[in-house]
């Protein structure tokens, strides 16, 4: 970590103010025998007007950092700034940061407009203003028709516009996002995902998001941050993370991956030299401060790399197995293939309308990926 | 046409014979009830509107004296009607005194139940365990301990007197003070447990949200916390309002007879003075009491929750 620690210093210094910026921040629940250790030295910086997300499975202490940075709870160690003022140790109610709670915590005892207006009552705005407020808020969420019902006489996705509306009428510098979506069904879903990225570039408001989906990171985030067991593997764009995963566990989060074993024969100049576990050799790209040497894990995506039928080129592709399986996903077709060594290779081609189905299980298949389809990993 | 039953027929005859068994299974409840809660109630009534016996009991004769007795005073010997002024007395001190119970054991019980409700799994039942520790103790023998609490000589005025804050002992005992002290430690419980079944529901989130909004601490028990334990609230206190207003063990040790409540007034009618009718009378004046305060207050708070549902 220390690596993109220093990156991130440098980002803050350079005049570009990060919104939030943990700096070693440790969480430790419990003591002696029953101690957790949620968050372990974690380090970020999210810039002014970013959709970050923070994606990992469960356990992993994404949540643990969002109290952190909401104020529910405090770090055990290292200090976490709001633009660039330290605000460890204070109070939810003296950060100007809101969180939308995955369960929505709306106050079932007042109306929708009642629970948009609390926050802005709580910070002693004249009335006029949180009616503005109030107005401009309902028509943002469109739930102006709703204004005075109450909570329970809404449905899952309109309790979730008013918890979205109730977070951003105070206007925060940061809104917390605690898997908002994951109590909705799959089209009012894929519906929010659209609304919260509308929201997000209207209000212009930085929002952290926090999700173990891993395709609802990739469609909404400028940045992910990869979490497992209380730290963070990897911060990028969507594609950084997709392509180009550091560590096992993040390519293994994110979509199917196929892990290769490899032996690293040359590497010199960005470039490295491998021979697969089938004796075949490959040369690709080599990370940026990576410096590898004996075995190896080359990773390839299922898409990147192509099906045929063995036999119809003689030694051409890179692995050549056993077809065990195929399942029609409708846009495409996955293949698996059992490789000599007895696993399994997933590849994935795309459908074309009036496709003969072409393979049949049983039957011997070559597969073939291109050289820079290949991301090396340490073992 | 036909006679065979349509669909809605077998519904309706379905419907119909559901409810007279519902009766029929209800009957040995309803019996119960109008035996045990109805029927006296209704002797009592009956009493109170008969001439009081020169011995006790009462005689067969039909007589508004009793009632006239409640609220007025005839002199012995010049016969000029007055307001009774001892009863009129004894009312106002029982209302008061149960009204202050009731705000007492609120401000103990909240706190109390919150911290409870707020407890893991495991230590809530602890503590809602020792909360009903004290009802094993007879009434009689936990009041007594009170009045060796305050008395003169008691635990207080000793201990108040060796570390020389005061000279002279404080008179607590045979006091309001003292009757409402006494009545509020017996009636606590009462307070504590609807206050915590409604605590317990609470959803925890909503008062990280209302932190999360700004809201101070104190922001948050108005505006959040009270409004959503306020079933509670009104159940604790209907529990505590209603036994202290008729409360009799309570005052009769600690008030020391000098400072009667209600429920001392009517036993002396029944006892000492021999004038049930009046006795009779005066309890049905203490369930028209409680009825009038329920009523009163479950209208305020139905008109300040906005006649919601």
């Amino acid at each position: 970590m220390t690596h993109s620690d220093d990156l991130q210093e440098e980002k803050t210094g350079s005049g570009l103010k990060s919104a939030i910026h943990a700096q070693r921040m440790t969480k430790i629940f419990g003591s002696g025998k029953d101690q957790v250790i949620a968050l372990d030295d974690v380090s970020l910086s999210i810039q002014e007007n970013e959709f970050f997300t923070l994606l990992g499975p469960s356990g992993c202490g994404k949540t643990t950092l969002l109290r952190l940075i909401a104020g529910f709870d405090h770090p055990t160690a290292g200090l976490i700034k709001l633009q660039g003022k330290d605000i460890s140790h204070l109070p939810p109610y003296r950060r100007s940061v809101n969180t939308v709670f995955q369960s929505y915590a709306l106050f079932p005892h007042m109306t929708v407009a009642k629970n948009i207006s609390f926050g802005l009552e709580m910070l002693g705005k004249p009335k006029s203003a949180i009616a503005d407020t109030v107005d401009r808020m309902l028509a943002l969420v469109k739930m102006e028709a709703l204004r005075n019902r109450r909570i329970d006489q809404l449905s899952g996705g309109q309790q979730q516009r008013v918890a979205l509306a109730r977070a951003l009428a105070p206007q925060p510098r940061v809104l917390l996002l605690d898997e908002p979506l994951a109590a909705l069904d799959y089209k009012l879903r894929k519906e929010m995902q659209f609304e919260l990225k509308r929201l997000q570039h209207e209000t212009g408001i930085t929002f952290i998001f926090v999700t173990h989906d891993q395709e609802e990171a990739l469609t909404m985030s400028d940045r992910i941050a990869v979490m497992n067991a209380g730290r963070i593997l990897q911060i990028g764009t969507p594609r950084e993370i997709y392509n180009h995963p550091v560590e096992r566990f993040v390519a293994d989060f994110i979509g199917n991956t196929n892990f290769l074993s490899a032996k690293v024969v040359s590497a010199a100049k960005g470039r490295v030299r491998l021979r697969l576990f089938t004796g075949k050799e490959i040369e690709t790209a080599l990370p940026v401060g990576m410096a590898p040497q004996g075995s190896v894990t080359a990773v390839v995506r299922p898409e990147y790399s192509l099906i045929f039928a063995d036999g119809a080129v003689a030694g051409a592709g890179e692995l050549s197995g056993r077809l065990v399986n195929i399942v029609y996903f409708g846009t495409d077709t996955h293949y698996y293939i059992r490789l000599p060594d007895e696993t399994l290779f997933v590849t994935r081609s795309q459908n074309q309308r009036e496709d003969a189905e072409a393979f049949h299980i049983g039957q011997s298949v070559g597969v073939s990926f291109k050289p820079n389809a290949i991301q090396v990993l340490r073992d | 046409m036909t006679n065979k039953p349509t669909g809605i027929d077998r519904i309706e005859n379905a419907r119909k014979k559901r409810t007279r068994r519902n009766w029929l299974l209800s009957t040995p409840a309803l019996i119960v009830l109008i035996c045990a809660a109805s029927g006296p109630l209704l002797i009592v009534l009956a009493y109170s509107l008969l001439s009081a016996g020169e011995y006790g009991g009462v005689t067969w004769s039909f007589s508004t004296d009793a009632w006239f007795n409640v609220v007025f005073h005839r002199d012995i010997f010049d016969e000029t009607i007055g307001l009774a002024d001892a009863h009129l007395l004894i009312f106002w001190r029982s209302v008061k005194l149960s009204f202050f119970t009731t705000l007492t054991t609120l401000a103990i019980g909240f706190p109390t139940a919150y911290f409870i409700a707020t407890r893991n799994r495991k230590t809530r039942s602890m503590w809602l365990f020792l909360i009903t520790v004290p009802f094993w103790t007879n009434l009689l023998i936990r009041t007594f301990a009170i009045l060796e609490v305050i008395r003169n000589e008691g635990l207080i005025n000793t201990a108040l007197r060796a570390l020389e804050i005061i000279h002279e002992p404080i008179q607590m005992l045979y006091t309001d003070f003292a009757i409402m002290v006494g009545m509020t430690y017996v009636f606590l419980p009462l307070m504590v447990l609807p206050l915590y079944a409604s605590m317990e529901r609470l959803d925890f989130n909503l008062i990280e949200a209302a932190y999360d909004l700004y809201a101070t601490r104190y922001q948050v028990l108005r505006r959040v916390i009270v409004p959503l334990v306020k079933p509670g609230i009104i159940a604790g206190s209907i529990l505590v309002f209603i036994p202290s207003l008729g409360a009799f063990v309570t005052p009769r040790v600690l008030g020391g007879g000098k400072k009667m409540m209600l429920g001392n007034l009517i036993e002396l009618q029944f006892g000492a003075g021999r004038n049930w009718p009046l006795g009779a009378a005066l309890s049905i004046t203490l369930l028209g009491i409680v009825m009038i305060a329920l009523v009163a207050y479950l209208r305020s708070t139905q008109r300040s929750s906005g006649g919601r549902r």
